[in-house]
């Protein structure tokens, strides 16, 4: 197989563009995508300050990478969840690629920070690890770029995350999610950063690619609490129809991103929405709807059932 | 040809010469959910594997 662009050898064809790209190509296809996406949806420009959360896989890590190819400036925050060999491995990545390149690693470790692991304080609350994984992620990369004056969080969702997201979403009708499935979330009141995905536009599997065709080291072991996770599920089935129709994840995730542009204006925007229900934490002072936040009432309930080390 | 596999670690040997889309069918491995990695290079789906070589099938999903 050619790449399309030039005489050289192609290292991936893309089905629902029509193409194949060689090393050099792809790299280009790829940073164009993230520039078009930032662009397009006013994510952010090169005179914001950029923190990019980093969990050592090959998206957060690329990334980190095409960004800073592109001229804007990132710096990295990992959240340590303190899941044994995974973890150490995770962080090992995420120092390998940051440290020679010179950028600026911010980690929260919640081991030291809370006092248990992320497998720990889930027992404690008798919750699905993923679930209090996600809110502590949630609380911490919002809380981490506000306090340090990043005015941007970007995080490396892609376009089988995201539309597989909407899958699951859509078939449990968990119509209230929606409107937070953009890939650019406004800092809409005192307390909250701008959230954006610049990956949204690139498929899994090209920034794989862009990462090994690179040579960034990223790692490709699952985390252990994924197993049977049904966003796999979500992503496989999504697969399968992209094998048979090239452009179904596509057409599924910017088809309902263009009728959620098109509905823009004929109801409340997501900004008079979140300053209409949101106040901070009578805690710690993040926004919440509730009076208490979700991660203050699982730390406050940890507590309650777990040893005196679980802070705060 | 050794095929190593992740998700766990492991290695297979497989007949050649034969084409990545090929290999990936025998395998059951749907051509979007992986990347074949020869040496340092990726290799397309109509590239051939030969008999000695040796490939890394690399899994792109993760469920992040």
């Amino acid at each position: 197989m050619r790449c399309r662009k030039c005489p050289n050898r192609a290292v991936l064809g893309i089905p629902r563009h029509h193409t194949a790209f060689c090393k050099t190509c792809l790299t280009e296809f790829v940073c164009d995508q993230v520039e078009r996406a930032i662009k397009e949806e006013q994510m952010f420009t090169r005179t914001d300050r950029v923190l990019v959360a980093v969990s050592g896989g090959k998206d957060s890590l690329s990334l980190l990478d095409i960004l800073r190819r592109l001229g804007y400036e990132g710096d990295a925050f990992y959240v340590d969840l303190g899941i044994g060999e995974y973890s150490r491995q995770s962080k090992a990545k995420v120092e390998g690629y940051t440290r020679p390149r010179g950028i600026a690693l911010r980690t929260h470790e919640l081991k030291e920070d809370e006092g248990a692991g992320i497998n720990d304080l889930a027992d404690l609350v008798r919750r699905p690890t993923c679930s209090v994984c996600g809110t502590l992620k949630r609380y911490h990369f919002n809380r981490t770029a506000v306090e340090l004056g990043y005015n941007v969080l970007a995080t490396g969702h892609n376009l089988d995350d995201e539309a597989s997201r909407l899958l699951g979403n859509v078939l449990h009708w968990q119509t209230e999610y929606l409107d937070k499935q953009g890939p650019t979330l406004p800092a809409s009141l005192e307390g909250f950063a701008k959230k954006v995905k610049p990956l949204y536009r690139l498929a899994e599997r090209e920034i794989a690619a862009y990462a090994i065709v690179n040579k960034i080291d990223y790692i490709v072991e699952e985390c252990p609490n994924s197993k049977g996770a049904k966003m796999l599920l979500y992503k496989d089935i999504l697969n399968r129809l992209e094998a048979e129709s090239p452009g179904t994840k596509q057409t599924f995730y910017w088809g309902f991103l263009a009728k959620q542009k098109a509905e823009e204006g004929a109801r409340p925007s997501m900004t008079e929405n979140d300053r209409a229900v949101l106040h901070p934490c009578v805690t710690c002072g993040q926004p919440t709807t509730a009076d208490t936040c979700s991660y203050c009432k699982l730390m406050a309930r940890a507590k309650q059932t777990g040893p005196a080390t679980i802070r705060p | 040809m050794t095929v190593v596999l992740n998700h766990p670690v492991r290695e297979v040997e497989v007949k050649g010469p034969k084409r990545v889309k090929d290999l990936l069918a025998e395998l059951s491995l749907l051509p979007e959910s992986v990347l074949v990695v020869r040496g340092d290079d990726l290799v397309t789906e109509d590239d051939t594997i030969r008999d000695e070589d040796r490939v890394e099938i690399r899994p792109v999903i993760s469920g992040g």
